[in-house]
């Protein structure tokens, strides 16, 4: 008898009111982006290790992606809307060479990111970009986004799953941030990419999404030179 | 029957009074907290002469690591250990708890207490020898701290036979870290003084007593 109760009572609690179904779109594939502008340079590095969860997908993907000869562009989070984004950008910018008959520069190829993130403004792409290169006067330029379109211009700025463990690290380092009597100064070529590269090793550490190794790209106006640089791969 | 001068014995077996209340507060909205997935890599083998444990060392919480080496094979008796994955806290205090029990069941009963329920586990044929099945425990730690995000750092092991435990620790470090390229050391002066005031102390007596060292009190 109170079987068959039971019986019924979850017939109708199965039938209460409407079913909701749960459409989750957005993964979160890790990795994190570093770039600093120098003087006549920019420095832009991302770690290699693609992952989902508790699971690591490769350990040699690099997030970077050599726009043009003065500009590269480095996207962490999820990776379907990372390449999707990245082929429009591409498009887009072959778009403007075949309009104007030449190379778009880092400032204009920074307003066509903007322009494309907001307009998927209540849709949008589940990236953190950061795009370094030279500007038309040869000056090293970062520009720092959010996932929605805002832009900003900085010196330097890190993304990605360990951007909360290495800007402030950076701040203290290249910014100077709360130190007694410091005057903010460019920084040397060869010091950008030391800090860069301890930056990564301290984030590997204490970030399970960062690892395995780094790449590394320096810009300057003789183009685009390449680094790799290993890391724990735990 | 049971009356206040003849109390009823309990009843044995596990308590599923709880249970209706639970699924009560489930449908009220109150479901219950789910438990807690860590990304731990254990392991424990027989082999020709004992067991072996395996365990990595990483610590983690939510996607950032908290400790890079942690223990997680506990004492529990001379001839006994267990590997513990899941809240730190609670297998640290469970193991601690099951040791002193432990303890008190061997004074009572002034034996060695048996490891009656371990051994139909993971029994192979045939089984490994010692540097043999030492390799193979490693090596599977050794496949969690690389492909497992929730785990890392180094292999732990222990060893266990008849004559007693051995707790290897570390074995072998995996994740190594890198190589800091800059020296990250502040100058004197780097923290800003707000404000200083010294107050200066009178000395106006001065007493040195010396205490004499005694052993401690085992009579009891």
């Amino acid at each position: 008898m109170e079987l068959t109760m039971q019986f019924k009572e979850n017939i109708l609690s199965d039938h209460k009111g409407p079913k909701q179904t749960y459409f989750s779109p957005y993964a979160d594939n890790g990795g994190s982006i570093v770039a600093i502008a120098g003087e006549d340079y920019a420095v832009i590095a991302s770690d290699t290790r693609l992952s989902a969860g508790f699971s690591i997908y490769t350990r040699e993907q690099s997030k970077l992606y050599k726009l043009s000869q003065k500009s590269v562009l480095g996207c962490a989070g999820c990776w379907c809307d990372i390449l999707t984004f990245t082929r429009l950008l591409e498009a887009r910018m072959k778009m403007y060479e075949n309009e104007h008959h030449k190379q778009m520069s880092t400032p204009a190829i920074a307003q066509l990111v903007t322009t494309m993130l907001y307009y998927k403004r209540f849709f949008p792409y589940y990236i953190s970009n950061v795009l370094a290169g030279i500007d038309e006067e040869g000056r090293g330029c970062v520009y720092s986004y959010d996932p929605i379109g805002h832009c900003e211009k900085v010196q330097y700025r890190t993304g990605g799953s360990s951007s909360a463990l290495l800007q402030p690290l950076l701040d203290n380092q290249i910014g100077l941030k709360n130190i007694q009597d410091a005057t903010p100064v460019s920084i040397v070529k060869d010091r950008a990419i030391a800090i860069i590269k301890d930056v990564f090793i301290s984030a590997a550490e204490r970030d399970i999404y960062t690892g395995d190794g780094i790449v590394m790209h320096v810009i300057t106006k003789d183009g685009i030179t390449e680094e790799k640089f290993p890391l724990r791969t735990d | 029957m049971a009356s206040a001068v003849v109390p009823q014995l309990p009843v044995g077996g596990f308590s599923f009074e709880n249970c209706k209340r639970n699924a009560f507060l489930a449908s009220k909205k109150f479901p219950l907290p789910n438990a807690k997935k860590t990304g731990t890599t254990i392991v424990g083998i027989t082999y020709k002469d004992g067991i072996i444990l395996g365990a990595d060392t990483r610590a983690t919480e939510d996607t950032i690591v908290s400790d890079k080496n942690c223990s997680k094979i506990h004492y529990l008796a001379p001839n006994m250990y267990c590997c513990g994955a899941g809240t730190a806290a609670d297998t640290e205090m469970t193991t601690k708890l099951i040791s002193s029990q432990l303890e008190l069941h061997r004074l009572n009963t002034g034996r060695v207490v048996p490891v009656c329920t371990n051994y139909s586990i993971a029994a192979r044929d045939p089984e490994p020898m010692l540097e043999e099945g030492k390799v193979l425990v490693r090596d599977a730690i050794a496949a969690g701290i690389l492909n497992d995000l929730g785990s890392g750092s180094n292999v732990d092991l222990c060893v266990i036979t008849k004559d007693g435990a051995q707790h290897i620790r570390p074995l072998e470090n995996i994740g190594i870290r890198g190589e800091k390229q800059g020296s990250y050391r502040y100058k004197k002066g780097t923290t800003a003084v707000l404000k200083a005031n010294i107050i200066p102390l009178d000395v106006t007596d001065t007493l040195i007593k010396p205490v004499e060292a005694e052993p401690m009190d085992t009579s009891g």
